[in-house]
């Protein structure tokens, strides 16, 4: 590796990248011609095609949001991006089908591992599309259906028809539009009444090639009374020029049924990851989104709940880590539109050598929906005087019998907790490690076990060389 | 046969440009306990802090010794290391880390050979039982929401598992009352056998339970008497201001 590469790459350990084995792979640019290729190729129905375009043209003349961080968005440039690239010819049910370099990236992230030890279900996708793909017998035969989405837009395009984009239609921003516009794997996952899914199903996205560009496209149904957790995972090789991440995930919690939904994003320095998440939550139904942002160049994302049903509840907890070159601007959006709903929110950052963390949020109660409470809580911590934290809280609240708390703390490490933990025995590393975990700890203990220490040794290794 | 584990030599310390610490002078031998009495303000805290490198004391003239080692030379993670501890008058809190992993942590990266799981699984339930602690102390974050008195039962549990050569406690009594005073102070008299130990205190009730060989009365940044513990019974009785040549 030239020193070059190293100074780019430096510490992020899945900075590493295959030999491009494409079977299709698209020119740089979009276009509505690039649109309908992709739709023919995945030999869609009519209606998709339809959708697709309709959602490019909007796309097209949609602006740039003008906030966040325009600089950076108005630095993307749209042509110079692959649409679509096709690494596999189909989604394999045994990773010794998978194709042997392709594989050597899950086992090195250590998915297959993963998947035997502790999870129900797994969805691998590389590049545009999924790779591998199973799900326990079990879980199978109580008639939960996970598949990556194209599989599960050809075995059942009614209820994806009924589903697709009514949470997230293309309308709602730029970037989703882009994403309904050209949208290519993802998850598609449906829980049947009453089924409790006890393990995790996982969806793993890894982008390889350079100036590629990944939009999966997740719809969960719960249906009543069922619960099932959900994580995800994602890393990138480094690369000097820009990736592209642009994700919609719909999530939909039928009566009393309860998502989580659980992502450690860890994306290279050079990818922009633009994501909308939004859930509805009907009566009695209860989402988390658990949302732990490591990585990437600028991450916009703000997982979002309608609690449309009387009783629901909803629960966004994340974590922004902004090193050097990093902006993360995150937060969470709820919006109580039925009576006796309630909402936590608790966002916490971290701000080191430059990096910078948003916290951009919404609460909103409606003018009818009496007897909601929510509470927001937004920590945040400051390296250097280099780095900045920002937080962006809005609040609408339509009738008073809301009961709201808010709660915001900027802080910064203090010299009397590194003094006590070196005096015993721990270098000045160590100890920022120590006290970064423990900062994310609320976060951290949310996750499952594996992920847990995986993210602790992760923040550990950030710490490393981070004294001047 | 004597060996000497600390010695200060003419030490000179600032805080932020303000002379604290004007001359002092000490050695303590292995098995030796010695305690410093004074009033607030004394510089006895300060002497402790910087012993253990604290980066706000600096010093402005004189040495310490660790082992006939100059202090300076070691940062504050390698002093820990090589067998220095100490016990801090206000411990810093860390909040989402647990006791247990903190110990554990903390253990390993002092000790030259980290203990195996179950080994110091054993080690740490003694050590606690010696001191009264609940279980559930292992699952609570550093120090969060502690009463007083049980920081400073953390503080020995810390103590008890470094097995330190060199102990420093500063006012480890303040804010105990007299039930965990004792078992503290038998914690402190096990480690105290084979180490070195300087008790900063206030009060002579500790020293009622730990038995000093030499006591020391601080006033103004320097050590002005040094006798055995018949000088403790005397500060009680009569202050400091016998002593303070200034007044």
């Amino acid at each position: 590796m030239t020193d070059e590469a190293q100074d780019v790459i430096g510490d992020y350990r899945y900075g590493f990248h295959d030999p491009e084995n494409s079977t299709i792979r698209f020119d740089k640019g979009l276009s509505e011609q690039v649109v309908r290729d992709i739709s023919e190729l995945k030999n869609e129905p009519q209606w998709m095609t339809d959708i697709r375009v309709k959602a490019y043209r909007h796309f097209v003349e949609r602006v740039m949001p003008d906030w966040g961080n325009c600089s950076l968005l108005d630095q993307i440039d749209f042509e110079s991006i692959i649409y679509f690239l096709r690494s596999s010819t189909k989604t394999e049910k045994s990773w010794d089908e998978v194709p042997d370099d392709i594989k050597n990236t899950f086992d090195r992230l250590g998915i297959p591992d993963a998947e035997q030890k502790w999870l129900g279900g797994v969805t691998a996708q590389y590049e545009s599309e999924a790779v591998y793909h199973s799900i326990r017998e079990d879980l199978e035969e109580q008639g939960v259906i996970f598949l990556d989405m194209d599989s599960g837009l050809k075995q059942y395009p009614e209820l994806i028809k009924k589903y697709f984009g009514t949470v997230i239609p293309h309308s709602d921003n730029k970037f989703s539009a882009l994403n309904t516009a050209v949208w290519s794997g993802g998850s598609f996952l449906y829980i049947p009444k009453g089924v409790s899914v006890e393990m995790p199903v996982q969806a793993y996205f890894r982008i390889n090639a350079k100036n590629m560009g990944q939009f999966e496209r997740t719809l969960i149904i719960a249906d009543e009374g069922s619960s099932v957790h959900y994580v995800e995972g994602c890393t990138a090789p480094t690369y000097s020029t820009d990736s592209l991440h642009s994700a919609v995930v719909e999530l939909i919690a039928m009566e009393g049924a309860k998502i989580r939904y659980s992502t450690v994003q860890n994306w290279s320095s050079n990818v922009y990851n633009l994501v909308t998440k939004r859930a509805v939550a009907h009566k009695n139904a209860t989402i988390e989104w658990v949302d732990g942002n490591i990585g990437s160049k600028l991450t916009m994302k703000y997982p979002s709940v309608l609690l449309k049903g009387e009783g629901a509840h909803a629960e966004v907890i994340s974590v922004a880590y902004a090193g050097e070159g990093q902006h993360q601007d995150t937060g969470a959006k709820v919006h109580h539109l039925a009576s006796n709903t309630t909402s936590n929110i608790l966002s916490k950052s971290i701000s080191k050598k430059g990096g910078r963390s948003s916290y951009r949020g919404l609460l909103q109660v409606s003018p009818k929906s009496t007897g909601c409470r929510s509470k927001i809580v937004c920590d945040a911590l400051i390296f250097d005087g280099s780095s900045r934290s920002d937080t962006y809280p809005t609040m609408e609240i339509g009738n008073s019998t809301a009961d709201l708390e808010h709660e915001a703390s900027v802080s910064k490490v203090s010299s009397d907790q590194l003094f006590y933990l070196m005096s015993r025995g721990f270098t000045e590393d160590a100890a920022m490690g120590l006290i970064v975990n423990g900062f994310f700890e609320p976060f951290t203990r949310e996750l499952p076990m594996e992920y847990a220490v995986e993210l602790n040794k992760l923040l550990e290794l950030e710490m490393e060389g981070s004294i001047g | 046969m004597a060996e000497e584990i600390l010695r200060i030599e003419n030490l000179h310390v600032s805080v932020e440009g303000t002379l604290i610490l004007k001359g002092v002078n000490l050695t303590i031998q292995r098995g030796e306990i010695h305690a410093i009495m004074g009033r607030n303000g004394a510089g006895k805290s300060t002497l402790a802090n910087v012993v253990m490198g604290h980066p706000a004391y600096v010093i402005t003239e004189g040495s310490i010794f660790y082992k006939g080692q100059p202090l300076e030379e070691l940062a504050v993670f390698e002093r820990a290391r090589a067998g220095m501890f100490l016990s801090f008058q206000y411990p810093a809190v860390i909040p989402g880390v647990q006791v247990g992993t903190f110990l554990k942590k903390s253990v390993t990266s002092v000790r030259d050979v980290p203990p195996k799981g179950r080994e110091f699984r054993k080690e740490l339930t003694a050590a606690m039982e010696q001191l009264s602690m609940d279980k559930s102390f292992l699952s609570r974050y550093v120090n969060d929401g502690f009463s007083g008195g049980e920081k400073k039962r953390l503080e020995i549990l810390q103590m008890l598992l470094l097995k330190p050569q060199l102990a420093l406690l500063d006012e480890t009594d303040s804010g105990l009352d007299i039930d965990a005073l004792r078992i503290v102070a038998k914690g402190i008299n096990e480690v105290a056998v084979d180490s070195a130990c300087l008790i900063i205190t206030h009060y002579q009730r500790l020293l009622d339970l730990v038995k000093p060989h030499f006591v020391h009365a601080m006033i103004d940044g320097a050590i002005v008497q040094t006798g055995g513990p018949e000088l403790a019974l005397e500060l009680e009785d009569r202050g400091y201001e016998w002593l303070d040549v200034t007044a």
